[in-house]
């Protein structure tokens, strides 16, 4: 009862890196095809900046930083206050994305192609999360332009750059891991995303945009206790340059329970049999 | 290119029912199938008997209740993964990659099957031609029709020169002329070597293409024979009318004729 042979052509061995590489290639080929997708990761957050820093902000930059003005100080005030919350914005518009791509691989007949071939199944999945960090990263870059050239100066120096470039590379792999679980848990392509919607509030009840200590109760105790306000203090402090390391710690410790967990639940998910 | 000394699937027993909160739905109920190498088989079988579960076993995305499915010598359940060495699918959803080109998706297989730069190139310019495809190759598959998208699909479960191909209803929703350079693209992988089940609504296609046909009905295979021996044994002139014989529903039965 022996085997049919395989064919002389294909080298022999399961080759994980190759494999994942080659799926990062397709997103990032896929995001090239369609760059619409990346622009309208900045779009939001621009959008955002303007209004946020230049309508808003006289008034709202008095309200964060003690001694300010209203009026151009406070608009000053208020673009190095949330720009650290756009980044982390920004990103979390990346892995909406990836819920959404996830969910039309798994509807569309490709995801099951993948399954019946002999390559390392967790480069299916690897492979979006990698190009959506990727891309991530370009709109963060476009961001972080529009917010220079409204007028944001850091004061960051390389050693904080690089802190700061590898949290939110951190944080992009850890909330992609998440939202491609919750993209396969979707029932349809049309409500891939409603789950990462409510990742996308998360910053607006932490620190993103006002201080926590001038929330009330309740509200205040779990803007303290969710994960986004240490990042965006960790980000907030290294650009300035007055960081504090407990929200260091905390930043990244929620960064690598979120991403283990959604690994997990996105593996479990990829190897449910699904009814054909 | 094979050489295969046994058969190349083999289904002894094999159960499958979907669960789920609202109930269990048996669907797979003792199938047996041999299926010899190098031969063509069409499953036949009126809508929900059980041909994609048969498929999604067979491929290994699915996993047997009970019974055993090899596939190419090798176990679906305890050796998965040399099974999806040796097969390819062509599934009844279109499985590309609408953003990218026809040569794109053909890259992407070639370099899933590990097949290095200049075989990739060489086996997509070779698949794209021989279906036809050559002109449109660089155009994204979002703007192909829906015939172009299916060729396409079978061009990707080809290009990593499987012994074992499975193909779920390949022809469905095609064109006369398109349908044809289908069939002829079987007939050629036949004449190479390999072996390929095929699901199918249309007899027609079935009478033509299939050394073998099997016809499935509730879970089980209830006839199994080339065309010809097929209609003799039933009297019947044409397929369709062993079909319907075969696979009437209950009702149908206790209704005198």
């Amino acid at each position: 009862m022996s085997a049919v042979t395989a064919p002389a052509t294909a080298s022999a061995g399961p080759r994980p890196l190759a494999d994942v590489a080659t799926m990062l290639r397709r997103s990032l080929l896929r995001a090239v095809r369609y760059p619409g997708l990346t622009v309208f990761l900045v779009a939001g957050p621009l959008v955002m900046l303007l209004l946020f820093v230049h309508v808003f902000g006289g008034a709202f930059g008095a309200g964060v930083a003690p001694g300010v003005t209203p009026g151009a100080e406070g608009r000053a005030a208020y673009l190095d206050y949330i720009t650290p919350t756009l980044l982390v914005l920004t990103v979390v518009g990346g892995a909406t994305s990836v819920a959404t791509s996830a969910a039309m691989d798994a509807a569309g007949g490709i995801m099951a192609r993948f399954r019946t071939m002999a390559i390392a199944p967790g480069s299916v999945l690897s492979g979006q999360v990698l190009g959506f960090t990727v891309q991530a990263l370009a709109a963060l870059v476009l961001l972080l332009g529009a917010a220079v050239a409204t007028g944001y100066r850091p004061d960051a120096g390389v050693a904080g750059w690089f802190a700061v470039v590898g949290l939110l590379v951190l944080l992009s792999l850890a909330l992609n891991w998440l939202c491609v679980a919750m993209g396969l848990h979707a029932r349809s392509v049309e409500t891939a995303s409603n789950l990462p919607m409510i990742l996308l509030l998360l910053p607006f009840l932490g620190s993103g945009f006002v201080p926590v200590d001038t929330m009330p109760g309740a509200v205040r105790w779990f803007a303290e206790h969710q994960p986004f306000t240490p990042v965006i203090e960790t980000l907030r402090g290294l650009l300035t340059g007055t960081g504090t390391e407990t929200a260091v710690v905390q930043a990244v410790a929620w960064c690598l329970v979120i991403g283990v967990a959604g690994y997990l639940w996105a593996r479990s998910l990829f190897r449910r049999e699904r009814r054909l | 290119m094979t050489a295969a000394t046994g058969p190349a699937i083999e289904i002894a027993g094999l159960c499958k029912t979907y669960r789920s909160r609202s109930g269990d739905r048996p669907v797979l109920d003792g199938l047996d199938l041999t299926v010899p190498a190098g031969t063509v088989t069409a499953l036949l079988g009126p809508n929900g008997a059980g041909k994609t579960t048969t498929v999604g076993v067979l491929s290994t995305l699915l996993a047997p209740d009970a019974g055993t499915v090899r596939v190419a010598g090798h176990d679906v359940t305890t050796d998965a993964g040399a099974v999806r060495a040796a097969i390819g699918v062509t599934g009844q959803i279109t499985a590309v990659d609408e953003l990218l080109t026809g040569t794109e998706n053909l890259r992407l297989m070639a370099a899933l099957h590990h097949l290095g730069r200049a075989e990739g190139r060489r086996r997509t310019a070779e698949l794209l031609d021989r279906l036809a495809l050559a002109e449109a190759a660089d155009t994204p598959v979002a703007t192909w029709s829906g015939g172009m998208k299916r060729k396409l699909d079978l061009a990707m479960t080809l290009v990593g020169t499987p012994s074992v191909v499975f193909l779920d209803e390949p022809t469905t929703g095609l064109d006369p002329r398109s349908r044809r350079a289908l069939w002829d693209e079987v007939r050629r992988l036949v004449a190479d070597g390999t072996t390929i089940l095929l699901t199918t609504q249309y007899l027609e296609e079935a009478d033509r293409l299939a050394d073998d046909v099997a016809v499935l009905h509730e879970g089980r295979i209830v006839a199994r024979g080339a065309p010809d021996e097929l209609k003799a044994v039933h009297d019947a002139g044409t397929l369709d009318d062993v079909f319907l014989a075969l696979t009437a529903p209950p009702a149908d039965q206790e209704d005198p004729r």
